[in-house]
Protein backbone atom coordinates (compact mmCIF):
# COMPACT_ATOMS: atom_id res chain seq x y z
CA UNK A 1 0.00 0.00 0.00
CA UNK A 2 1.42 3.45 -0.59
CA UNK A 3 1.20 6.16 2.03
CA UNK A 4 -1.48 8.89 0.94
CA UNK A 5 -0.51 11.78 -0.96
CA UNK A 6 -1.80 14.03 1.73
CA UNK A 7 -3.00 13.42 4.96
CA UNK A 8 -3.16 15.56 8.55
CA UNK A 9 -2.94 14.09 12.41
CA UNK A 10 -4.81 16.23 15.60
CA UNK A 11 -4.17 19.74 13.38
CA UNK A 12 -5.27 22.72 16.35
CA UNK A 13 -5.36 26.22 15.36
CA UNK A 14 -6.90 28.99 17.13
CA UNK A 15 -7.06 32.98 17.01
CA UNK A 16 -7.21 34.01 20.85
CA UNK A 17 -10.55 32.39 21.92
CA UNK A 18 -11.33 31.54 18.56
CA UNK A 19 -10.87 28.08 17.19
CA UNK A 20 -10.52 28.02 13.94
CA UNK A 21 -9.11 24.40 13.12
CA UNK A 22 -10.57 21.54 15.89
CA UNK A 23 -8.20 17.73 15.44
CA UNK A 24 -8.15 17.87 11.92
CA UNK A 25 -7.74 14.48 10.53
CA UNK A 26 -8.00 13.41 6.87
CA UNK A 27 -6.00 11.16 4.12
CA UNK A 28 -5.70 11.98 0.36
CA UNK A 29 -5.01 9.02 -1.37
CA UNK A 30 -2.94 9.30 -4.31
CA UNK A 31 -4.48 10.98 -7.48
CA UNK A 32 -7.89 11.38 -5.40
CA UNK A 33 -10.42 14.09 -6.37
CA UNK A 34 -11.85 15.24 -2.73
CA UNK A 35 -14.59 17.94 -2.08
CA UNK A 36 -14.40 20.31 0.96
CA UNK A 37 -17.67 21.59 1.85
CA UNK A 38 -19.32 23.43 4.57
CA UNK A 39 -20.92 26.58 5.24
CA UNK A 40 -19.07 30.31 5.34
CA UNK A 41 -16.42 30.63 8.23
CA UNK A 42 -16.31 26.81 8.72
CA UNK A 43 -12.77 27.24 8.21
CA UNK A 44 -12.02 25.73 4.68
CA UNK A 45 -9.34 28.31 3.56
CA UNK A 46 -8.09 28.22 7.19
CA UNK A 47 -7.08 24.66 6.55
CA UNK A 48 -5.82 25.20 3.24
CA UNK A 49 -3.70 28.05 4.92
CA UNK A 50 -2.21 25.64 7.59
CA UNK A 51 -1.77 22.50 4.65
CA UNK A 52 0.66 25.40 2.50
CA UNK A 53 2.54 26.74 5.82
CA UNK A 54 0.89 30.29 5.19
CA UNK A 55 -0.59 29.39 8.71
CA UNK A 56 1.19 27.63 11.36
CA UNK A 57 -0.67 25.07 13.47
CA UNK A 58 -0.38 25.25 17.41
CA UNK A 59 0.05 21.12 17.91
CA UNK A 60 -0.66 18.44 14.87
CA UNK A 61 1.45 17.25 11.70
CA UNK A 62 0.71 17.33 8.44
CA UNK A 63 2.48 14.66 5.37
CA UNK A 64 2.99 15.41 2.14
CA UNK A 65 3.23 10.82 1.20
CA UNK A 66 5.83 9.85 3.96
CA UNK A 67 7.27 13.28 4.87
CA UNK A 68 6.54 15.63 7.79
CA UNK A 69 6.42 18.81 6.15
CA UNK A 70 4.96 20.58 9.46
CA UNK A 71 7.99 22.98 9.97
CA UNK A 72 8.43 23.66 6.51
CA UNK A 73 8.45 27.23 4.77
CA UNK A 74 5.23 27.72 1.91
CA UNK A 75 7.45 27.92 -0.62
CA UNK A 76 9.80 24.61 -0.01
CA UNK A 77 6.39 22.78 0.45
CA UNK A 78 5.20 24.00 -3.10
CA UNK A 79 8.75 22.67 -4.45
CA UNK A 80 7.98 19.72 -3.04
CA UNK A 81 4.78 19.45 -4.84
CA UNK A 82 1.65 20.54 -2.58
CA UNK A 83 0.45 23.79 -4.58
CA UNK A 84 -2.98 25.50 -3.97
CA UNK A 85 -4.59 28.11 -5.69
CA UNK A 86 -6.61 30.91 -3.97
CA UNK A 87 -9.93 32.27 -3.61
CA UNK A 88 -9.14 35.62 -4.49
CA UNK A 89 -6.77 36.55 -7.45
CA UNK A 90 -3.68 36.38 -6.35
CA UNK A 91 -1.99 37.44 -9.60
CA UNK A 92 0.64 39.57 -11.02
CA UNK A 93 -1.00 42.12 -12.24
CA UNK A 94 0.98 44.35 -14.71
CA UNK A 95 2.89 40.88 -16.25
CA UNK A 96 1.01 39.29 -18.79
CA UNK A 97 0.23 35.27 -18.51
CA UNK A 98 2.73 34.64 -20.76
CA UNK A 99 5.62 35.96 -18.05
CA UNK A 100 3.57 34.74 -15.06
CA UNK A 101 3.65 31.45 -16.17
CA UNK A 102 7.17 31.38 -17.37
CA UNK A 103 8.02 32.64 -14.19
CA UNK A 104 6.53 29.82 -12.41
CA UNK A 105 8.16 27.08 -14.74
CA UNK A 106 11.77 28.84 -13.96
CA UNK A 107 11.18 29.19 -10.35
CA UNK A 108 10.55 25.39 -10.50
CA UNK A 109 13.23 24.57 -12.89
CA UNK A 110 16.02 26.19 -10.46
CA UNK A 111 17.06 28.53 -13.11
CA UNK A 112 15.50 31.92 -11.64
CA UNK A 113 18.13 32.63 -9.74
CA UNK A 114 20.33 33.07 -13.05
CA UNK A 115 20.83 37.21 -14.02
CA UNK A 116 23.23 36.98 -16.72
CA UNK A 117 21.54 35.14 -19.29
CA UNK A 118 18.46 36.59 -20.54
CA UNK A 119 14.84 35.01 -20.63
CA UNK A 120 14.82 34.20 -24.40
CA UNK A 121 17.85 31.60 -23.84
CA UNK A 122 15.79 29.43 -21.39
CA UNK A 123 13.52 28.28 -25.03
CA UNK A 124 12.28 24.92 -23.48
CA UNK A 125 10.77 26.96 -19.90
CA UNK A 126 8.68 29.32 -22.97
CA UNK A 127 7.35 26.97 -24.60
CA UNK A 128 6.51 24.41 -21.74
CA UNK A 129 4.54 27.81 -19.85
CA UNK A 130 2.76 28.41 -23.82
CA UNK A 131 1.58 25.07 -23.66
CA UNK A 132 0.15 25.29 -20.56
CA UNK A 133 -1.67 28.41 -21.40
CA UNK A 134 -2.69 26.68 -24.29
CA UNK A 135 -4.39 23.71 -22.62
CA UNK A 136 -5.98 26.12 -20.15
CA UNK A 137 -7.44 28.02 -23.52
CA UNK A 138 -5.45 31.24 -22.71
CA UNK A 139 -3.05 31.49 -25.53
CA UNK A 140 -5.12 34.09 -27.32
CA UNK A 141 -4.69 36.02 -24.11
CA UNK A 142 -0.80 35.41 -23.74
CA UNK A 143 0.13 39.10 -24.40
CA UNK A 144 -2.25 41.34 -22.51
CA UNK A 145 -1.29 42.72 -18.86
CA UNK A 146 -3.17 40.42 -16.83
CA UNK A 147 -5.37 43.32 -14.84
CA UNK A 148 -6.85 43.64 -18.47
CA UNK A 149 -7.79 40.52 -18.31
CA UNK A 150 -11.93 39.37 -18.17
CA UNK A 151 -12.21 38.09 -14.71
CA UNK A 152 -13.19 34.43 -15.88
CA UNK A 153 -9.47 34.43 -17.42
CA UNK A 154 -7.97 35.00 -14.37
CA UNK A 155 -9.69 32.49 -12.39
CA UNK A 156 -7.81 30.27 -14.98
CA UNK A 157 -4.73 31.90 -15.07
CA UNK A 158 -4.84 30.98 -10.96
CA UNK A 159 -4.68 27.42 -12.06
CA UNK A 160 -2.35 27.61 -14.71
CA UNK A 161 0.48 28.92 -12.30
CA UNK A 162 -0.01 26.25 -9.97
CA UNK A 163 0.02 23.74 -12.64
CA UNK A 164 3.23 25.45 -13.74
CA UNK A 165 5.04 24.05 -10.82
CA UNK A 166 4.00 20.68 -11.50
CA UNK A 167 1.68 19.73 -8.20
CA UNK A 168 1.87 16.65 -6.89
CA UNK A 169 -1.68 17.54 -4.27
CA UNK A 170 -3.11 20.62 -6.17
CA UNK A 171 -5.60 22.61 -3.38
CA UNK A 172 -8.19 24.59 -5.23
CA UNK A 173 -9.93 27.68 -3.33
CA UNK A 174 -13.00 27.88 -4.33
CA UNK A 175 -11.79 27.75 -8.18
CA UNK A 176 -14.96 29.25 -9.61
CA UNK A 177 -15.66 31.84 -7.17
CA UNK A 178 -17.28 35.15 -8.72
CA UNK A 179 -17.48 33.50 -11.81
CA UNK A 180 -21.09 33.66 -13.59
CA UNK A 181 -23.03 30.14 -13.50
CA UNK A 182 -23.12 30.09 -17.32
CA UNK A 183 -19.29 30.98 -17.62
CA UNK A 184 -18.08 28.50 -14.56
CA UNK A 185 -18.39 26.08 -17.16
CA UNK A 186 -15.45 26.11 -18.96
CA UNK A 187 -13.67 26.19 -15.47
CA UNK A 188 -14.94 23.61 -14.11
CA UNK A 189 -14.15 21.54 -17.50
CA UNK A 190 -10.36 22.34 -16.87
CA UNK A 191 -10.65 20.80 -13.47
CA UNK A 192 -12.58 17.76 -14.84
CA UNK A 193 -9.33 17.25 -17.60
CA UNK A 194 -6.46 17.75 -14.75
CA UNK A 195 -4.11 14.72 -15.36
CA UNK A 196 -5.10 11.96 -13.29
CA UNK A 197 -1.97 11.58 -11.25
CA UNK A 198 -2.63 14.99 -9.46
CA UNK A 199 -4.22 14.50 -6.00
CA UNK A 200 -6.79 17.24 -6.32
CA UNK A 201 -8.80 18.85 -3.15
CA UNK A 202 -11.22 21.64 -3.69
CA UNK A 203 -13.17 23.70 -1.90
CA UNK A 204 -16.60 24.95 -4.05
CA UNK A 205 -20.04 26.01 -3.23
CA UNK A 206 -21.41 24.92 -6.15
CA UNK A 207 -23.15 21.55 -5.26
CA UNK A 208 -23.50 19.75 -8.90
CA UNK A 209 -19.92 20.10 -9.47
CA UNK A 210 -19.44 18.87 -6.13
CA UNK A 211 -21.07 15.77 -6.33
CA UNK A 212 -20.20 15.21 -10.10
CA UNK A 213 -16.82 15.55 -9.97
CA UNK A 214 -15.89 14.42 -6.51
CA UNK A 215 -15.24 10.78 -5.29
CA UNK A 216 -15.15 11.89 -1.49
CA UNK A 217 -16.61 15.00 0.14
CA UNK A 218 -14.90 16.07 3.88
CA UNK A 219 -18.01 18.58 5.49
CA UNK A 220 -16.29 21.25 7.55
CA UNK A 221 -18.21 23.07 10.37
CA UNK A 222 -17.44 25.39 12.94
CA UNK A 223 -13.12 24.36 12.41
CA UNK A 224 -13.96 20.70 12.67
CA UNK A 225 -14.35 17.75 10.21
CA UNK A 226 -18.55 16.90 10.38
CA UNK A 227 -18.27 13.67 8.29
CA UNK A 228 -16.21 12.38 5.63
CA UNK A 229 -17.89 9.57 2.64
CA UNK A 230 -19.05 9.19 -0.78
CA UNK A 231 -21.37 12.19 -2.04
CA UNK A 232 -24.13 9.63 -1.57
CA UNK A 233 -23.63 9.25 2.01
CA UNK A 234 -22.49 12.81 2.41
CA UNK A 235 -26.22 13.91 0.44
CA UNK A 236 -27.95 11.20 2.77
CA UNK A 237 -26.46 12.22 5.94
CA UNK A 238 -28.95 14.34 8.01
CA UNK A 239 -26.13 16.20 10.06
CA UNK A 240 -25.20 18.00 6.78
CA UNK A 241 -29.10 18.61 5.77
CA UNK A 242 -29.63 20.31 8.93
CA UNK A 243 -25.80 22.68 8.42
CA UNK A 244 -26.61 23.48 5.08
CA UNK A 245 -30.44 24.52 6.18
CA UNK A 246 -29.70 25.77 9.67
CA UNK A 247 -27.03 27.87 7.60
CA UNK A 248 -29.16 29.26 4.78
CA UNK A 249 -32.30 29.83 6.87
CA UNK A 250 -29.98 31.80 10.05
CA UNK B 1 5.29 49.26 -35.25
CA UNK B 2 3.98 45.71 -35.30
CA UNK B 3 0.76 45.24 -33.06
CA UNK B 4 1.12 42.12 -30.96
CA UNK B 5 -1.92 39.61 -31.46
CA UNK B 6 -2.63 36.05 -30.58
CA UNK B 7 -0.82 34.80 -33.58
CA UNK B 8 2.68 36.56 -32.02
CA UNK B 9 4.99 33.56 -31.49
CA UNK B 10 6.21 33.41 -27.83
CA UNK B 11 9.86 33.85 -28.60
CA UNK B 12 9.23 36.53 -30.89
CA UNK B 13 7.45 38.04 -28.18
CA UNK B 14 9.87 37.75 -25.77
CA UNK B 15 12.60 38.99 -27.83
CA UNK B 16 10.94 42.13 -29.04
CA UNK B 17 10.87 43.07 -25.28
CA UNK B 18 14.30 43.10 -24.76
CA UNK B 19 14.94 44.16 -27.67
CA UNK B 20 17.54 47.85 -28.04
CA UNK B 21 15.11 50.35 -29.02
CA UNK B 22 16.36 53.42 -31.98
CA UNK B 23 15.26 55.68 -28.91
CA UNK B 24 17.48 54.10 -26.01
CA UNK B 25 20.67 54.04 -29.14
CA UNK B 26 19.97 57.96 -29.60
CA UNK B 27 20.14 58.12 -25.81
CA UNK B 28 23.55 57.17 -25.34
CA UNK B 29 24.90 59.02 -28.35
CA UNK B 30 23.09 62.22 -26.74
CA UNK B 31 24.91 61.61 -23.40
CA UNK B 32 28.13 62.79 -25.25
CA UNK B 33 26.61 65.94 -26.39
CA UNK B 34 28.04 67.91 -23.35
CA UNK B 35 31.85 67.39 -24.79
CA UNK B 36 30.79 69.34 -27.57
CA UNK B 37 27.81 71.54 -26.85
CA UNK B 38 28.24 72.19 -22.93
CA UNK B 39 32.26 71.69 -22.36
CA UNK B 40 31.56 74.76 -19.33
CA UNK B 41 29.09 71.71 -17.53
CA UNK B 42 31.00 68.64 -17.67
CA UNK B 43 31.51 68.81 -13.75
CA UNK B 44 27.50 68.83 -14.02
CA UNK B 45 27.25 66.58 -16.34
CA UNK B 46 29.58 63.97 -14.52
CA UNK B 47 27.87 64.62 -11.03
CA UNK B 48 24.61 63.88 -12.92
CA UNK B 49 26.31 60.29 -14.14
CA UNK B 50 26.92 59.74 -10.80
CA UNK B 51 23.70 60.62 -9.65
CA UNK B 52 22.05 58.67 -12.66
CA UNK B 53 23.98 55.44 -11.40
CA UNK B 54 22.58 55.82 -7.81
CA UNK B 55 19.24 56.43 -8.98
CA UNK B 56 19.71 53.34 -10.93
CA UNK B 57 20.64 51.23 -8.34
CA UNK B 58 17.92 52.09 -6.29
CA UNK B 59 15.60 51.57 -9.65
CA UNK B 60 16.28 47.79 -9.51
CA UNK B 61 15.14 47.46 -5.58
CA UNK B 62 12.23 49.83 -5.62
CA UNK B 63 11.11 49.78 -9.20
CA UNK B 64 11.95 46.08 -9.87
CA UNK B 65 11.60 44.43 -6.70
CA UNK B 66 9.02 46.82 -4.49
CA UNK B 67 11.46 47.37 -1.92
CA UNK B 68 11.33 50.97 -0.81
CA UNK B 69 13.79 52.63 1.16
CA UNK B 70 15.25 55.70 2.79
CA UNK B 71 18.53 54.93 3.58
CA UNK B 72 20.20 54.44 0.31
CA UNK B 73 22.90 57.05 0.73
CA UNK B 74 24.35 54.42 3.19
CA UNK B 75 25.86 52.33 0.68
CA UNK B 76 26.74 55.80 -1.61
CA UNK B 77 28.51 56.62 1.63
CA UNK B 78 30.48 53.50 2.16
CA UNK B 79 31.50 53.72 -1.50
CA UNK B 80 32.17 57.50 -0.99
CA UNK B 81 34.21 56.54 1.99
CA UNK B 82 36.14 53.94 1.09
CA UNK B 83 37.41 54.82 -2.02
CA UNK B 84 38.53 58.19 -0.70
CA UNK B 85 40.44 56.45 2.29
CA UNK B 86 42.19 54.28 -0.28
CA UNK B 87 43.03 57.55 -2.21
CA UNK B 88 43.79 59.24 0.68
CA UNK B 89 46.34 56.52 2.52
CA UNK B 90 48.44 56.11 -0.90
CA UNK B 91 46.00 54.20 -3.29
CA UNK B 92 44.60 56.51 -5.77
CA UNK B 93 44.27 53.73 -8.50
CA UNK B 94 40.47 55.03 -9.74
CA UNK B 95 39.59 51.44 -10.70
CA UNK B 96 40.68 49.41 -8.02
CA UNK B 97 39.63 52.01 -5.82
CA UNK B 98 35.72 52.09 -7.27
CA UNK B 99 36.00 48.28 -7.21
CA UNK B 100 37.12 48.27 -3.44
CA UNK B 101 33.85 51.11 -2.73
CA UNK B 102 31.56 48.86 -4.06
CA UNK B 103 32.81 45.48 -2.54
CA UNK B 104 32.30 47.31 1.07
CA UNK B 105 29.17 48.71 0.20
CA UNK B 106 28.13 45.24 -1.55
CA UNK B 107 29.40 43.44 1.99
CA UNK B 108 27.63 45.54 4.45
CA UNK B 109 24.88 45.49 2.20
CA UNK B 110 24.47 42.00 2.02
CA UNK B 111 24.42 41.98 5.90
CA UNK B 112 21.72 44.59 5.70
CA UNK B 113 19.65 42.24 3.43
CA UNK B 114 19.48 39.73 6.05
CA UNK B 115 17.03 42.13 7.78
CA UNK B 116 15.67 44.02 5.04
CA UNK B 117 14.33 40.48 3.03
CA UNK B 118 11.93 40.03 6.18
CA UNK B 119 10.23 43.21 6.12
CA UNK B 120 8.19 45.16 3.17
CA UNK B 121 6.04 48.69 3.42
CA UNK B 122 6.30 51.02 6.46
CA UNK B 123 8.49 48.81 8.61
CA UNK B 124 11.04 48.34 5.92
CA UNK B 125 11.09 52.84 5.20
CA UNK B 126 11.77 52.94 8.90
CA UNK B 127 14.36 49.96 9.10
CA UNK B 128 16.57 51.45 6.27
CA UNK B 129 16.08 54.91 7.50
CA UNK B 130 16.98 54.34 10.72
CA UNK B 131 20.64 51.90 9.07
CA UNK B 132 21.34 55.59 6.74
CA UNK B 133 20.75 57.36 10.44
CA UNK B 134 23.02 54.64 11.93
CA UNK B 135 25.82 54.70 9.12
CA UNK B 136 26.04 58.83 8.90
CA UNK B 137 26.31 59.40 12.60
CA UNK B 138 29.23 56.50 12.81
CA UNK B 139 30.91 58.15 9.94
CA UNK B 140 30.55 61.41 12.29
CA UNK B 141 32.09 60.26 15.13
CA UNK B 142 34.57 58.45 13.84
CA UNK B 143 36.34 62.04 12.68
CA UNK B 144 39.97 60.14 13.29
CA UNK B 145 38.77 57.86 10.07
CA UNK B 146 36.92 60.34 7.85
CA UNK B 147 37.58 64.11 9.02
CA UNK B 148 33.87 63.77 10.72
CA UNK B 149 32.11 67.21 9.73
CA UNK B 150 35.04 68.88 8.10
CA UNK B 151 34.82 66.03 5.74
CA UNK B 152 37.28 63.61 4.24
CA UNK B 153 40.73 65.77 2.67
CA UNK B 154 43.64 65.47 1.20
CA UNK B 155 42.16 62.35 -1.42
CA UNK B 156 44.99 62.41 -4.48
CA UNK B 157 43.88 60.83 -7.57
CA UNK B 158 46.37 59.07 -9.89
CA UNK B 159 45.33 59.10 -14.08
CA UNK B 160 42.61 56.60 -14.78
CA UNK B 161 44.91 53.73 -16.63
CA UNK B 162 47.90 56.02 -15.78
CA UNK B 163 47.17 57.98 -19.07
CA UNK B 164 44.25 60.71 -18.15
CA UNK B 165 44.56 62.77 -15.51
CA UNK B 166 41.42 64.41 -13.77
CA UNK B 167 41.31 68.08 -14.67
CA UNK B 168 39.27 71.20 -13.52
CA UNK B 169 37.00 71.22 -16.16
CA UNK B 170 35.63 67.57 -15.53
CA UNK B 171 36.56 65.95 -19.14
CA UNK B 172 37.95 63.34 -17.22
CA UNK B 173 35.71 62.99 -14.57
CA UNK B 174 32.32 63.05 -17.09
CA UNK B 175 33.93 60.53 -19.73
CA UNK B 176 34.97 58.09 -16.11
CA UNK B 177 31.74 58.59 -14.48
CA UNK B 178 29.94 57.52 -17.92
CA UNK B 179 31.68 54.92 -18.88
CA UNK B 180 30.84 53.15 -15.35
CA UNK B 181 27.35 53.92 -15.62
CA UNK B 182 27.28 52.86 -18.99
CA UNK B 183 28.92 49.23 -18.07
CA UNK B 184 26.62 49.35 -14.98
CA UNK B 185 23.54 50.18 -17.05
CA UNK B 186 24.67 47.03 -19.66
CA UNK B 187 25.04 44.31 -17.08
CA UNK B 188 21.36 45.64 -14.92
CA UNK B 189 19.73 45.47 -18.26
CA UNK B 190 20.96 42.14 -18.56
CA UNK B 191 19.48 41.33 -15.11
CA UNK B 192 15.65 43.18 -15.54
CA UNK B 193 15.98 40.87 -18.60
CA UNK B 194 16.78 37.63 -17.16
CA UNK B 195 14.93 34.49 -16.00
CA UNK B 196 16.09 36.20 -12.14
CA UNK B 197 14.71 39.90 -13.07
CA UNK B 198 11.39 38.12 -14.03
CA UNK B 199 11.14 36.51 -10.59
CA UNK B 200 11.72 40.17 -8.91
CA UNK B 201 9.24 41.81 -10.89
CA UNK B 202 6.87 38.69 -9.81
CA UNK B 203 7.42 40.29 -5.90
CA UNK B 204 6.62 43.69 -6.44
CA UNK B 205 3.42 42.63 -8.08
CA UNK B 206 2.49 40.27 -5.64
CA UNK B 207 4.50 39.11 -2.89
CA UNK B 208 2.30 36.27 -1.48
CA UNK B 209 1.94 34.52 -4.62
CA UNK B 210 5.71 33.99 -5.12
CA UNK B 211 6.22 31.64 -1.99
CA UNK B 212 3.18 29.92 -3.45
CA UNK B 213 4.53 29.38 -6.80
CA UNK B 214 7.63 27.64 -4.64
CA UNK B 215 9.56 30.78 -5.18
CA UNK B 216 12.41 31.72 -2.57
CA UNK B 217 11.52 35.35 -2.15
CA UNK B 218 13.60 36.21 0.38
CA UNK B 219 16.52 34.99 -0.80
CA UNK B 220 15.75 36.75 -4.28
CA UNK B 221 15.75 39.92 -2.34
CA UNK B 222 19.39 39.41 -0.94
CA UNK B 223 20.51 38.93 -3.83
CA UNK B 224 19.24 41.84 -5.32
CA UNK B 225 19.70 44.53 -2.09
CA UNK B 226 23.26 43.49 -2.28
CA UNK B 227 23.80 44.12 -6.13
CA UNK B 228 22.11 46.96 -5.90
CA UNK B 229 24.49 48.15 -2.94
CA UNK B 230 27.38 47.28 -4.61
CA UNK B 231 26.01 49.87 -7.75
CA UNK B 232 25.40 52.52 -4.75
CA UNK B 233 29.18 51.94 -3.96
CA UNK B 234 30.33 52.45 -7.70
CA UNK B 235 28.29 55.68 -7.12
CA UNK B 236 29.60 56.96 -4.13
CA UNK B 237 33.50 56.06 -5.10
CA UNK B 238 32.74 57.76 -8.28
CA UNK B 239 31.80 61.06 -6.54
CA UNK B 240 35.00 60.75 -4.18
CA UNK B 241 37.22 60.16 -6.75
CA UNK B 242 35.99 62.54 -9.53
CA UNK B 243 35.71 65.47 -6.55
CA UNK B 244 38.74 64.08 -4.45
CA UNK B 245 36.40 65.03 -1.66
CA UNK B 246 34.27 63.39 1.16
CA UNK B 247 31.69 64.50 2.95
CA UNK B 248 29.26 63.47 5.37
CA UNK B 249 26.46 64.63 2.96
CA UNK B 250 27.36 61.14 1.35
CA UNK B 251 25.86 59.37 3.73
CA UNK B 252 22.76 61.87 4.75
CA UNK B 253 19.17 61.70 4.27
CA UNK B 254 18.90 64.05 2.13
CA UNK B 255 21.14 62.24 -0.28
CA UNK B 256 18.48 58.93 0.21
CA UNK B 257 15.40 61.15 -0.11
CA UNK B 258 16.95 62.63 -3.26
CA UNK B 259 17.47 60.13 -4.88
CA UNK B 260 13.01 58.52 -3.96
CA UNK B 261 12.09 62.01 -5.44
CA UNK B 262 14.74 61.52 -8.74
CA UNK B 263 13.28 58.34 -9.08
CA UNK B 264 9.18 58.99 -8.76
CA UNK B 265 10.40 61.96 -10.92
CA UNK B 266 11.62 60.29 -13.88
CA UNK B 267 9.46 56.72 -13.16
CA UNK B 268 9.95 53.26 -11.75
CA UNK B 269 10.69 50.27 -12.93
CA UNK B 270 11.87 51.66 -16.55
CA UNK B 271 15.92 51.55 -15.91
CA UNK B 272 15.94 54.63 -17.66
CA UNK B 273 13.85 56.16 -15.04
CA UNK B 274 16.36 57.13 -13.04
CA UNK B 275 18.56 57.98 -15.58
CA UNK B 276 15.95 61.10 -16.89
CA UNK B 277 15.28 62.02 -13.10
CA UNK B 278 18.96 62.55 -12.68
CA UNK B 279 19.28 64.95 -15.48
CA UNK B 280 16.04 66.88 -14.18
CA UNK B 281 16.67 66.95 -10.87
CA UNK B 282 20.23 68.31 -11.53
CA UNK B 283 19.74 70.58 -13.87
CA UNK B 284 16.60 72.10 -12.46
CA UNK B 285 18.69 72.29 -8.83
CA UNK B 286 21.70 73.93 -11.07
CA UNK B 287 19.21 76.71 -12.44
CA UNK B 288 17.48 77.21 -9.31
CA UNK B 289 19.40 77.18 -6.90
CA UNK B 290 21.38 80.05 -7.75
CA UNK B 291 20.44 82.87 -5.26
CA UNK B 292 18.63 80.91 -2.79
CA UNK B 293 19.80 77.60 -2.57
CA UNK B 294 17.79 76.24 -0.47
CA UNK B 295 14.50 77.57 -2.04
CA UNK B 296 14.95 75.99 -4.89
CA UNK B 297 13.15 73.19 -2.98
CA UNK B 298 10.31 75.02 -3.56
CA UNK B 299 10.10 74.28 -7.09
CA UNK B 300 10.97 70.43 -6.87
CA UNK B 301 8.08 70.51 -4.44
CA UNK B 302 5.47 71.45 -6.83
CA UNK B 303 7.35 69.49 -9.49
CA UNK B 304 6.97 66.24 -7.58
CA UNK B 305 3.32 67.02 -6.77
CA UNK B 306 2.54 67.69 -10.24
CA UNK B 307 4.39 64.46 -11.77
CA UNK B 308 2.89 62.23 -9.15
CA UNK B 309 -0.77 63.69 -9.47
CA UNK B 310 -0.73 63.75 -13.38
CA UNK B 311 1.78 61.23 -14.49
CA UNK B 312 1.68 58.40 -12.07
CA UNK B 313 4.73 56.38 -13.82
CA UNK B 314 6.74 59.59 -14.24
CA UNK B 315 8.09 61.14 -17.10
CA UNK B 316 9.08 58.09 -19.19
CA UNK B 317 5.84 56.57 -18.27
CA UNK B 318 4.11 59.50 -19.17
CA UNK B 319 6.27 59.80 -22.67
CA UNK B 320 5.17 55.89 -23.24
CA UNK B 321 1.72 56.92 -22.80
CA UNK B 322 1.85 59.80 -25.46
CA UNK B 323 4.05 57.41 -27.84
CA UNK B 324 1.17 55.25 -28.09
CA UNK B 325 -1.37 57.92 -28.21
CA UNK B 326 0.71 58.94 -31.14
CA UNK B 327 1.11 55.08 -32.68
CA UNK B 328 -2.78 55.43 -32.20
CA UNK B 329 -2.71 52.10 -30.20
CA UNK B 330 -4.51 53.72 -27.63
CA UNK B 331 -8.06 54.21 -27.10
Amino acid sequence: MSAPALSTRGLDKRFGSLVVARDIEFSLPQGARYALIGPNGAGKTTLINLMTGMLRPDAGHILLGDDEITRLAPDQRVRRGLVRTFQINTLFPHLNPLEAVTLAVCERQGIARTWWRPITSYGAAVDEAYAILGSLMLSADCYRPTRELPYGRQRLLEIALALATRPKVLLLDEPAAGVPRDESRELFEVIAGLPGDITVLFIEHDMNFVFRFASRIIVMVGGGILLEGTPHEVAADPRVREVYLGARHG
Amino acid sequence: MSIVGAVTEPHAYLRSQTRWRPVELAFWLATLLPYVLFPDYLVLASAIAITALFALSLDLILGYAGIVSLGHAAFFGLGAYTAGLAAKHGWGEPISGLALGGLVAGIVGYGASLIVARFRHLALIMITLGMGLLLEQAANSASWLTGGADGLQGVKMWPIFDVFRFDLYGKTAYGYSLGVLFIVFLVARRLINSPFGLSLRGIRENALRMPALGAPSRAHIRKIYTIAAVIAGFAGALLAQTTETVSLEAFGFQRSADVLVILILGGTGRLYGGLVGAIIFMVARDQFSGNTPQFWYFWIGILLVAVVMFLPNGVLGGLARLGALLRGRAP
